[in-house]
């Protein structure tokens, strides 16, 4: 007899154990076999003769088999399907009444091409299916067994996650009454003056057994998941908080029960017993974590919020017809239509219509964006005015909003260098506070007063009861969600948690000028006419010499005319002079547009002044015809209309605000006077920008860097933190630490504030946990036994613990009100 | 007596010592080399709390949370610059593209929950 194990995959549930237990002993030779759920792995008891492919063979037919074992799966990787292409679809499963539909379920998906693998858990009618089949094709196949599936992302189910909350913190509830139940009328009879000593042969003795077993059945129902998980850990080499409340309580139940029933082999002075205690003590932690998973519902409810945003159904145009349909089942390329007050469905290219959209929920931005065609918009965006048609280019999980979900979830686990202090420390926790309760305890029975044996199980129950591992633990992650939420909110991405602490304590900002500080589209911003012209008559010249140009100056001049309702006429001979002008002929007149050294070599008589053009940061361009100058058109880059108050804001917050750009230094300057910066960076090339960072880094600053994520990817990437800036909806820019999808400068200051907002609340956290722990452990062992003359009750050590780690939370959430302000709209 | 109480406090914190601290889960016998499985979040325990992958290879997780308490709502890995979030009641997917060789430790937010992650 050969015993072999094997790994199985899908099994479940005890009807598929049976079922491959089934299969496996029709086997000739096979004696026994037994199933390992957790494991997910099966142990047979064999003949010699049995071979291994027998075996597998017969776990595979029963559509157990682990994906190792699949032949397809196996299969060196080839093609887009076994790379990153291959995506999970999570499918919840209507109809499965028994453990025998999962099978058939199973395998109707495993057939279903492109799956790789297929797993039903029938306890939530989940199924989830890697491989690149589309969740339609997957649902037709569940549909097809006689089924009914629908799309359901992990995330989206809101409302199913909330009533599991609930249900877990009614049950939490449900606990705390039967510890409280119990160990209060306790605790009343103690502190009314009734006697907790076990007298021998006294009825009391028998009461206070039934007690001692009622508090048994406390500890075993109300605190079950405590002893449980104590357990668990130790076999694991692991200690949790569950070790030190399942010891607290279990040293004082056990201690009393010696009591009860072997009253003769203790003191008289000790025969205390302190049943209250652990009733208690379930009874308030119980409690603890009841307030703790309400306090937490709110801490992600920034993320809930960004989920929310999505919309439920899409009304989609397939051969001509509209139809509603659930937005899980809309597919890259179908053609939706969205109507006023409707929501975006899924990212699109708007294909027919015009109307305004407001975005403001993904980018903070609160005016409405104008949509046409040709244009992108965003699922969870809202449509205001008109009805659009668009095209969808991404849904599910690469839409914009689900990508901003998973970039503000992934920051809100990562943990600044703060945090790191306590992270040791946790890990450590608990086993100290083991060894210093043995410790307290051992000092307590060599130098303690009588009685020593009492005063040893109250020292020590009391040390590992008050400890609380949670409070630390949870001190940086709590801040550091809703930070990062709150964030989130005002259309700011932080990538990594050490963002927030850096951007803290930044001294030194330098702001990229084009499309950071300025719009980043060059316009028209004043005409200065010679005697006798008119501004739209020169405009309508420059326009039409410019109608050929693809230069970023001609584009403004064009937008200028167009906005400007002027009719273009005909240019011929047209002819652009590289870093001169451009030069065509209008209704048989030559004109001239171009820099002034041009326009006198030409011989043209340059009588006017150009200086209030250059004082404003505007590039001059001179217009002429054959003999004369018309007049010059000033084209600057103008500055966003609340740069200057948001770099006000960030000089009042301390930091020295630096423009860099490849301006030229006279208009640099300009610009850097109109938006009120401290220095300027002026001529640098856009490759040298990341070494102006660096030399500033060298003189000892903290360097912020804010770009618009693609033309500085080396400054951003040299700076200490760096923001991109008006990326919108593109969120994948890597290069940035923080992203703020609004073009505003406001957004780094909000981001600073909140960082420095966060990065308080974090310290005030691990302060209050490290105080809490470094004076309530003494206390608890006893260092003020000598002034008191008495020790710390474990019950007001149970509700001190409780209360620590609500504490934690709650302080956490305070963040939410918080309002970085300042902004003029 | 006095000294047998000592000496069984002193043996006492000894153990814990050496449970807790000196000898790792696992440590003797090497998990099985794995590039997909299914952890079960529930107790205050990740089971299997060893994963042992190999260089090169992706890696997918399934975290069952099993556990309604909030510790276990999170999942850390260390030095990955990965977390996820558990849902109660459900199966979590991770998939750790191409993790670099070393050891890596995952855990809740409160690390009250530990494994271990080896790749080589």
């Amino acid at each position: 007899m050969i015993q072999h194990n094997l790994a199985i995959s899908g099994a479940t549930c005890q009807g598929c154990a049976r079922k491959i237990i089934k299969a496996l002993t029709a086997i000739d030779g096979v004696s026994e076999a037994e199933v390992d759920l957790e494991q997910q792995q099966v142990t047979i008891a064999a003949d010699q003769g049995v071979t291994l492919a027998q075996m597998e063979q017969a776990i595979a037919e029963a559509g157990y088999a682990p994906a190792s074992t699949d032949p397809d799966a196996a299969a060196p990787p080839s093609g887009p399907e076994s790379t990153s292409t291959h995506s999970d679809v999570t499918l919840s499963i209507t109809g499965a009444t028994c453990a025998g539909c999962v099978r058939t379920i199973e395998e109707a998906l495993r057939s279903t091409p492109g799956v790789k693998q297929a797993e039903m858990n029938f306890a939530d009618r989940t199924a989830l299916v890697t491989g690149s089949a589309t969740a339609a094709e997957l649902i037709k196949a569940v549909e097809e067994a006689g089924y009914g599936a629908s799309e359901t992302t992990l995330d989206d189910d809101g409302s199913e996650q909330e009533a599991r909350e609930q249900a877990h913190y009614r049950q939490l509830l449900k606990h705390m009454w039967l510890g409280l139940g119990l160990g209060v009328p306790l605790m009343a009879w103690g502190l009314l003056g009734g006697d907790m000593m076990v007298r021998p042969g006294e009825t009391s003795q028998w009461i206070w057994l039934a007690i001692g077993i009622a508090t048994l059945a406390v500890l075993a129902t109300a605190g079950r998941h405590f002893f449980t998980g104590a357990g668990k850990a130790f076999t694991n080499h692991n200690a949790n908080m569950d070790t030190l409340i399942a010891l607290g309580t279990g040293a004082a139940w056990l201690y009393s029960m010696v009591v009860v029933l072997m009253p003769g082999a203790l003191p008289e002075a000790a025969r205390h017993v302190y049943f209250e205690a652990s009733a208690m003590i379930i009874g308030l932690i119980n409690l603890g974590q009841a307030l703790e998973v309400r306090a937490r519902g709110k801490t992600s409810a920034a993320v809930r919020r960004l989920l929310d945003l999505g919309a439920k159904t899409a009304r989609v145009i397939r051969d001509g017809q509209e139809q509603d349909i659930p937005v899980e089942q809309v597919q890259t390329g179908d053609r939706l239509r969205v109507r006023p007050g409707e929501k975006i469905a899924v990212d699109g290219e708007v294909q027919e219509g015009e109307s305004r959209i407001d975005e403001s929920m993904l980018t903070g931005e609160p005016m409405p964006v104008e949509k046409t065609v040709g244009d992108k918009v965003s699922a969870g965006t809202l449509n205001e005015a008109g009805t659009l048609i668009y095209q969808a280019t991404a849904v599910g999980r690469d839409t914009a909003l689900s990508q901003i979900v998973a970039m503000v979830k992934k920051a809100q686990g990562s943990k600044p260098p703060i945090g790191r202090l306590a992270d040791q420390v946790s890990a450590v926790f608990v086993p100290t506070i083991m060894i210093i309760a043995v410790i307290s305890a051992l000092a307590w029975f060599n130098f303690g007063p009588d009685p020593r044996l009492t005063h040893m199980l109250i020292s020590a129950t009391t040390v590992l009861i008050i400890a609380c591992p949670c409070a630390l633990g949870l001190a940086t992650p709590m801040s550091v969600m809703v930070g990062v939420g709150k964030a989130a909110e005002h259309g700011i991405l932080i990538r990594q948690g050490e963002a927030l602490q850096t951007s803290s304590k930044l001294d030194t900002i330098v702001l990229d000028k084009t499309g950071t500080i300025t719009e980043g589209k060059p316009a028209v911003i004043d005409i200065l006419c010679a005697d006798g012209q008119h501004q739209d008559d020169l405009l309508r010249i420059a326009a039409s010499l410019e109608s050929g140009s693809e230069h970023p100056l001609a584009h403004a001049i064009l937008r200028e005319a167009e906005s400007r309702n002027l009719p273009l006429q005909e240019a011929s001979s047209f002819e652009a002079l590289n870093g001169k002008g451009v030069t065509a002929t209008l209704d048989g007149q030559r004109y001239r547009l171009g820099n002034r050294r041009w326009l006198e070599n030409e011989g043209i008589r340059i009588a006017m002044d150009s200086d209030t053009l250059t004082d404003k940061g505007a590039t001059p361009l001179f217009l002429a015809n054959d003999q004369t100058l018309l007049g010059i058109l000033g084209v600057a880059d103008r500055i966003k209309s609340d740069s200057r108050d948001a770099i006000a804001r960030l000089r009042d917050s301390g930091l020295k605000v630096i423009m860099i750009t490849g301006d030229i230094q006279a208009s640099a300057d300009a610009i850097a006077r109109q938006a009120g910066v401290d220095d300027v960076m002026a001529e640098v090339l856009p490759e040298d920008k990341a070494e102006k960072v660096k030399a500033l880094q060298q003189e000892g600053r903290t360097v912020a860097m804010v770009g618009d994520g693609i033309n500085d990817a080396p400054a951003l990437a040299q700076a200490d933190v760096s923001f991109a800036i008006g990326t919108g909806t593109d969120v994948a820019i890597e290069s940035a630490s923080i992203t703020l999808m609004g073009g505003s400068l406001h957004g780094v200051a909000d981001a600073m504030a909140i960082s420095t907002a966060t990065v308080r609340n974090i310290k005030q956290n691990l302060f209050g946990a490290f105080i809490y722990n470094s004076l309530g452990v003494p206390v608890a062992a006893g260092v003020l036994y000598p002034l008191t003359g008495s020790l710390l009750s474990p019950v007001i050590a149970g509700a001190a613990m409780s209360l620590s780690s609500v504490t934690v939370v709650t302080n956490a959430n305070r963040l939410r009100f918080f309002k970085p302000g300042g902004k003029t709209a | 007596m006095s000294i047998l109480i000592n000496l069984a406090g002193l043996i006492l914190i000894a153990l814990i010592i050496w449970w807790f601290w000196m000898s790792r889960p696992g440590g003797r016998k090497p998990a099985a080399i794995t590039s997909e499985t299914t952890i079960i979040v529930d107790d205050g325990v990740y089971d299997p709390a060893l994963i042992h992958a190999r260089t090169g290879q992706p890696l997918t997780l399934h975290f069952e949370r099993r556990d309604p308490s909030p510790c276990a709502e999170q999942v850390i890995f260390h030095g990955l610059d990965v977390s996820e979030f558990l849902d109660n009641g459900k199966v979590t997917t991770v998939t750790l593209k191409n993790p670099p060789k070393g050891e890596y430790r995952f855990t809740c937010q409160m690390q009250m929950y530990q494994g271990r992650l080896i790749v080589d």
